[in-house]
């Protein structure tokens, strides 16, 4: 008794309608499809269809600004979690964390958080030694590079405004040494040089009371005006800016002509 | 083992470490073709982990490396020494086919053209795969810190920056704030945004290259290995209470004394020299200071524009030379001003505290 060949559950599954529905090419299995594949998908498209060898080798680009992208969604997903948890009060920020560590089941979305930080400041400094390394901030792409520079800043920014969220001690004196500096700001911080010239008959323009790091801080110490303002910075206004600049990042590197090769 | 130990803490200082690691880092870029051999690097290697790893046997190393938070930086500082070598590595071989009129590996393989998918999705998909198990065998491995509840009133000894920072926090050490805190690090950014449009270098875009871009590569790594990576090392693993520097198995006192007797270059000028009270006025005081930093930013650009740079200088045009010239000379001030630290008991070359002033 001689059957037709059986179709796998899978083969089946990719006959439907719901797969079909949802992909609209078939199995990216020859050019027409592999081409599909990438122009009919909203996160695939970011690529071309087609790239030279050379640049797609990982030991060419690394995979480093490939791997910051994916840390820096990892960051979104458990930042997300970890809102539910948190408030970001001088009152409740650290026994939040507290619960956080000692009530949720299976919790190392903190850990995650935090681990994910470190490794992203790790990957995209890493990264900006690859493009370094390999010239690629030259023309075309300086002003990609300069793009880069920024993002850098902001990963920066967005490590350090998370470090005082768990309101310990470790946080808040690492904020206090880190935003001491702010001080010294030429002009603008009341123990910088020129401050004291910013003066009208005699009454001081520049103090501790208006100085850059009192706009930074929301006041004279790391306070609880400081949580609030680090925590807006963390969880929304860096994280948009960041968002919008990885897409501008991205939109130059396809413009540029691609990941870099000899010309 | 004691005996050993107790011979590097004694020996350890910041003025070892940092000469050390400048003629080091020197010596490799000039031997690099011998430095990137495969077995030169595995050898290094080898060593350096040994050293890590026996180390690791000593309380004080491990309680301080194992740190939960210092943890990242140990992967970081085996992860930059080997994408040294490897970037490195790539540009000698390139060089070596170049040499012999052959086209570099990225040239030979530009011209051929590859379906993304499958041929990057599957990398890409893979990296983050290995970045996922990475990250859950962290996150499972250790656990995040948390310390005693906010005090103001309480600080902890030492008090340190994250550690991204801690490079900065380390130039402390030898600059006022307002240089190490706000001037330096504004001076990185825009130092790193001008990069592409100093370098007129057309050679060495988009392969790995190390003799069609010396100058550039060799700047670029003093300036992040040396000045940026190694700092921050010192900063976590070696600087300990009150900022103190301790050696890696010396146990952190908090009541190491370390005899402060710097002094400003105006007191070495009217009090040693002349032999005269210091003059009252500021600018008097400090006009040597102040004709220093003129001569070392203004005179020596023109000079090195007159002499060893001129072909540079004829290529960039005066406003990219001045411009690169002024981020040299910055990044040079750092290990100058350690030195003047070290040999002279140096504080400030120009110290104006009427008006927060120090150089
Ligand atoms: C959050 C930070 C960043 C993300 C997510 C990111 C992402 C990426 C990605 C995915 C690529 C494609 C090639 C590759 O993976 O190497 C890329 C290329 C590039 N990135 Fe970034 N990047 C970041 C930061 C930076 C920084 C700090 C710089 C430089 C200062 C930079 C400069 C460039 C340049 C010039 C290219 C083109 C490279 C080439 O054509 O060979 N990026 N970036």
């Amino acid at each position: 008794m001689a059957t037709a060949p059986k179709k796998s559950l899978w083969e089946n599954f990719r006959q439907s309608q719901i797969w079909k529905s949802i992909f609209r090419h078939g199995k990216p299995t020859d050019k027409r499809n592999r081409s599909l594949v990438i122009l009919s998908n909203v996160f695939l498209h970011l690529h071309p269809v087609t790239a030279r060898k050379s640049g797609i080798r990982i030991s060419y680009t690394w995979c480093m600004g490939g791997l910051a992208f994916f840390i820096f969604l990892v960051e979104v997903i458990t930042g997300v979690l970890l809102m539910f948890y948190y408030r970001p009060t001088a009152e409740y920020a650290f026994s939040d964390i507290m619960a956080l560590r000692d009530h949720v089941p299976l919790g190392i979305m903190r850990e995650i958080h935090r681990w994910g930080a470190h490794a992203m400041v790790i990957a995209v400094w890493l990264h900006m030694f690859r493009v370094f390394m390999t010239g690629s901030y030259k023309p075309p792409r300086e002003f990609n590079w300069n793009i880069g520079v920024i993002l850098l800043v902001l990963t920066l920014l967005l490590s350090f405004t998370g470090y005082l969220l768990p309101w310990d001690q470790l946080a808040i004196w690492a904020i206090t040494v880190g935003s001491n500096m702010a001080r010294a700001t030429p002009f603008l911080g009341h123990e910088g040089p020129g401050a004291s010239f910013l003066n009208i008959a005699g009454v001081s323009l520049v103090h501790s009371g208006d100085d850059v790091r009192f706009a930074l801080l929301g006041g004279r110490f790391v306070g609880a005006a400081t949580l609030l303002r680090f925590y807006i910075l963390h969880c929304v206004a860096i994280p948009l800016a960041a968002a919008v600049l990885m897409a501008v990042h991205f939109w130059r590197i396809r413009k540029d002509g691609g990941i870099s090769t000899p010309v | 083992m004691d005996a050993l130990k107790n011979f590097i803490d004694t020996i350890s200082s910041p003025q070892l470490f940092i000469t050390a690691t400048i003629i080091g880092f020197f010596v490799v870029m000039h031997y690099v073709r011998f430095f990137t051999k495969t077995p030169v690097f595995l050898t290094f290697l080898g060593l350096f982990t040994t050293f890590f790893l026996v180390s690791l046997t000593d309380d004080h190393f491990r309680k301080i490396v194992t740190l939960p938070d210092n943890v990242p930086i140990v992967g970081m500082l085996f992860l930059i020494i080997f994408f040294t070598w490897f970037s490195l590595r790539k540009g000698v071989d390139n060089d070596i086919r170049t040499e012999k009129g052959e086209p570099t590996f990225e040239k030979s393989e530009a011209n051929e053209k590859l379906f993304v998918w499958p041929n990057l999705v599957y990398t890409e998909f893979l990296c983050m795969i290995l970045a996922t198990i990475v990250l859950l065998i962290w996150a499972l491995a250790l656990q995040a810190p948390l310390e005693e509840p906010a005090n103001p009133t309480i600080s902890p000894n030492p008090s340190k920056a994250p550690w991204y920072f801690l490079g900065l926090q380390e130039m402390l050490v030898y600059f006022d704030p307002w240089i190490a805190g706000v001037v330096l690090p504004v001076l990185i950014i825009v130092g790193l945004m001008a990069i592409p449009y100093l370098d007129k270098n057309k050679k060495g875009n988009g392969y790995y290259t190390f003799k069609e871009r010396k100058f550039a590569i060799v700047s670029f790594l003093f300036g992040f290995l040396v000045l940026w990576i190694f700092l921050i090392v010192i900063g976590t693993f070696l600087r300990g209470p009150n900022w103190n520097f301790f050696g890696p198995y010396e146990v952190w006192d908090v009541h190491k004394v370390v005899p402060s007797v710097n002094i400003n270059l105006s007191e070495i000028i009217f009090i040693k020299w002349f032999q005269t009270a210091m003059p009252r006025f500021w600018f008097t005081r400090e006009i040597f200071g102040i004709i220093l930093v003129f001569v070392y930013f203004g005179l020596i650009p023109i000079v090195l524009a007159k002499t060893l740079f001129k072909k540079f200088f004829m290529e960039m045009g005066a406003i990219r030379y001045g411009f690169l010239m002024m981020l040299l000379l910055t990044t040079v001030a750092l290990p100058i001003k350690m030195y003047l630290r070290w040999l002279f008991n140096i504080k400030y070359i120009v110290a104006i505290p009427e008006y927060f002033f120090n150089i």
